[in-house]
């Protein structure tokens, strides 16, 4: 098993089938059936929307590469919304707005780094509490209402276009550029691999694997906040319940990515297809006018269909 | 029996006054509580409120205790809430299409086990994670319900049906009867049959449990079927209670139910664990709530202080469970 693990790590081409296979099916079956869908306009809408799974699925491959999850990172990105909402509507100003989000989500992506790290409690239970702890907050700050009339500097964000391409896709690339470069090809980065793989092996090198591992959740929390200026930005307000039920979208980008939940190893643009697909099947059951009721269904039974494959495979 | 099976299960006898020793501190904890509520408040004292407590933690109780044997298994089931909402809908609709409460409760509970099974099915056959297959499986039952009861209230049911949730009996509220009656069948179950001891040996090491013999997959399909169970049970006691059914009842529900476990001293890593300290757990929990209500703190500060405990209680369990090896 352990043989397998590392040969499939070394040559990440052996899991393009997977996913690709998915995505393609998923693109045929929706060009098929639903009228409009493979229009250029609804493609890059796809894309648009995307973005800020995007920003969640990314940390969340690395979080679960070390064999840990952070279920609180829907409810996360909820509050950071609400706080770059709220403080761009008291100061006008979308850099600070900003700024409190990405504060309150590097807070709680330390919160939850430090009680799997230092505590010792298991991520799955650990990010559970810290959910509602964030959801909570969430209530609170916004006293259960939608926060409305934000400036226009921070709603022209999701609109604005770079050399013609949606300022969201840019943020998108970048940071994917981002994650691409840290995993690949920086020390961290393979410290991230040791993690899940061996953590042993980091302690006998004289590093801290709980230095580390708060770091990937802090990261998490960290992108959580920006992905909470995009959706401020995509809805025009903050609302209670926002982000609800996207670490779901986000674990299921993960799964059908084709990184595993027990053997340490990650595969970014597997990811990103998995994001893709996540997208392209809510689009097209949205398109065939099913309600987003389905769409959640239906990305619950990719994610374990993902994991059965996957419980296959590292067995094989 | 072979020897060797009951040699698997000693350890779990012998925590057995240890077990007593945790659930006598927490009885202390939730008197504690109590104490500081009376002074806080005065209308904590009152028979309606203590009525209203009982009554509102026998709700949390049902979920919960069909979660302890999970949890003492080793294992997670994150769909209770999501299984308690689509079964109070389908029992709903049931009851009030053929207008028998009876049909409807069997629904309602065949519905809860349903679910239950499936993510037994999931974590046995398909050896998926608990956790993740669980949470997999509150999505799409969310996602059913919401396409079931496409934004539609159900509304009004037979009186009798709802003296189950609402009616009282010598003056107790009859779900507390029904606490009693599972919590004496639970206890009982866990304790002293082979089946339940045997829960326990596979949460304490599930290797060891196979090896002497121990169906493990049949008795984890058995603890998700009853936990799925015990939500169909809860739905029908919230569908009795609300008088009505809509698709995002369960949403609050269960987060609760597992601090309810965490703080009865359920370790998360199997093996440790008893029904009647779960019992205790609702309470404390209960307990809690209604003092933030009685002292009108917002309802909106609920899941925030319910994720504090859930994260107290796990570090507690790890702290004692240290100190003890």
């Amino acid at each position: 098993m352990r043989e397998a693990a590392i040969v499939s790590q070394s040559n990440p081409l052996q899991r393009i089938p997977g996913v690709a296979i998915v995505l393609v099916l998923l693109i045929a079956l929706f060009s098929a059936i639903a009228p409009g869908f493979l229009s250029v306009a609804n493609l890059s809408n796809v894309l648009v929307q995307s973005t800020i799974l995007t920003m969640l699925a990314l940390p969340m491959t690395l979080i679960i590469m070390t064999e840990g999850l952070d279920l609180s990172m829907g409810a996360v990105l909820t509050l950071t919304s609400l706080c770059v909402a709220l403080v761009s509507l008291a100061t006008h100003s979308m850099l600070l707005g900003l700024g409190a989000g990405l504060l309150v989500g590097v807070a709680f992506g330390l919160a939850n780094g430090w009680l799997v790290a230092i505590l010792g409690i298991p991520p799955f239970v650990a990010t559970l509490g810290t959910l509602g702890m964030a959801q909570g907050l969430s209530l609170i700050v916004s006293d259960g209402q939608s926060v409305v009339g934000i400036p226009h500097s921070v709603r022209d964000i999701y609109s604005a276009t770079l050399l013609g391409v949606p300022v969201p896709i840019v943020m998108a690339l970048v940071t994917y550029a981002a994650f691409h470069g840290l995993l690949y090809h920086t020390r961290f980065g393979t410290y991230i691999f040791a993690l899940g793989g061996n953590r042993e092996a980091l302690r006998y090198a004289g590093l801290s694997p709980n230095r580390l591992l708060i770091a990937v959740y802090a990261l998490g929390g960290a992108m959580a906040g920006i992905a909470g200026l995009l959706m401020t930005a995509r809805m025009n307000s903050g609302h209670p319940t926002a982000g609800l039920g996207l670490e779901f979208d986000a674990i299921a980008a993960v799964a059908v990515g084709g990184t595993s939940f027990e053997r340490g190893n990650g595969w970014l643009l597997g990811t990103l297809l998995g994001v893709l697909s996540v997208g392209v099947l809510r689009n097209g059951l949205n398109l065939i006018s099913l309600p987003s009721s389905v769409q959640v269904a239906s990305v619950g039974v990719l994610v374990i269909v993902a994991l059965f494959l996957d419980g296959l495979r590292s067995r094989a | 029996m072979t020897d060797i099976t009951k040699d698997a299960m000693m350890p779990s006898r012998s925590f057995l006054s240890q077990d007593a020793i945790q659930v006598f501190y927490r009885l202390l904890a939730a008197l504690l509580i109590c104490a500081v509520l009376a002074v806080l408040s005065d209308s904590f004292l009152s028979l309606g409120n203590i009525l209203n407590v009982l009554r509102q933690a026998s709700l949390t109780f049902f979920i919960a205790s069909g979660l302890t044997l999970v949890v003492l298994t080793a294992g997670l089931d994150l769909s209770v809430g999501a299984n308690v909402a689509l079964s109070a809908c389908i029992a709903g609709t049931v009851i009030h299409k053929t207008g028998s409460p009876a049909l409807g409760i069997l629904t309602g509970l065949a519905c809860g086990g349903l679910v239950g099974l499936l993510n037994g099915i999931m974590v046995t056959a398909l050896r998926i994670p608990s956790f993740i297959a669980t949470y997999g499986m509150l999505w799409v039952l969310n996602g059913l319900t919401y396409w079931y009861m496409a934004g539609e209230t159900l509304h009004g049911f037979p009186a009798g049906f709802r003296q189950i949730g609402s009616g009282y009996l010598f003056g107790l509220p009859i779900p507390v009867y029904l606490l009693l009656v599972f919590l004496g069948i639970g206890t009982f179950f866990a304790q002293r049959t082979i089946w339940g001891q045997e829960i326990y040996a596979i949460g304490a090491n599930p290797v060891a449990a196979r090896l002497s013999g121990i169906p493990v997959a049949r008795r984890l399909l058995l603890v998700y079927a009853v936990s799925g169970t015990m939500a169909g049970l809860a739905s029908i006691i919230f569908l009795s209670r609300l008088n009505s059914a809509e698709a995002d009842i369960g949403e609050s529900l269960t987060l609760p139910a597992i601090a309810a476990v965490l703080i009865g001293g359920t370790s998360l890593f199997g093996g440790v664990g008893t029904v009647f300290g779960t019992f205790i757990g609702a309470l404390i929990l209960t307990l809690v709530l209604n003092g933030m209500n009685l002292l009108s703190v917002s309802a909106n500060w609920q899941p925030l202080v319910t994720g504090v405990i859930v994260i107290l209680a796990v570090w507690l369990d790890m702290k004692t469970r240290r100190r003890a090896q």
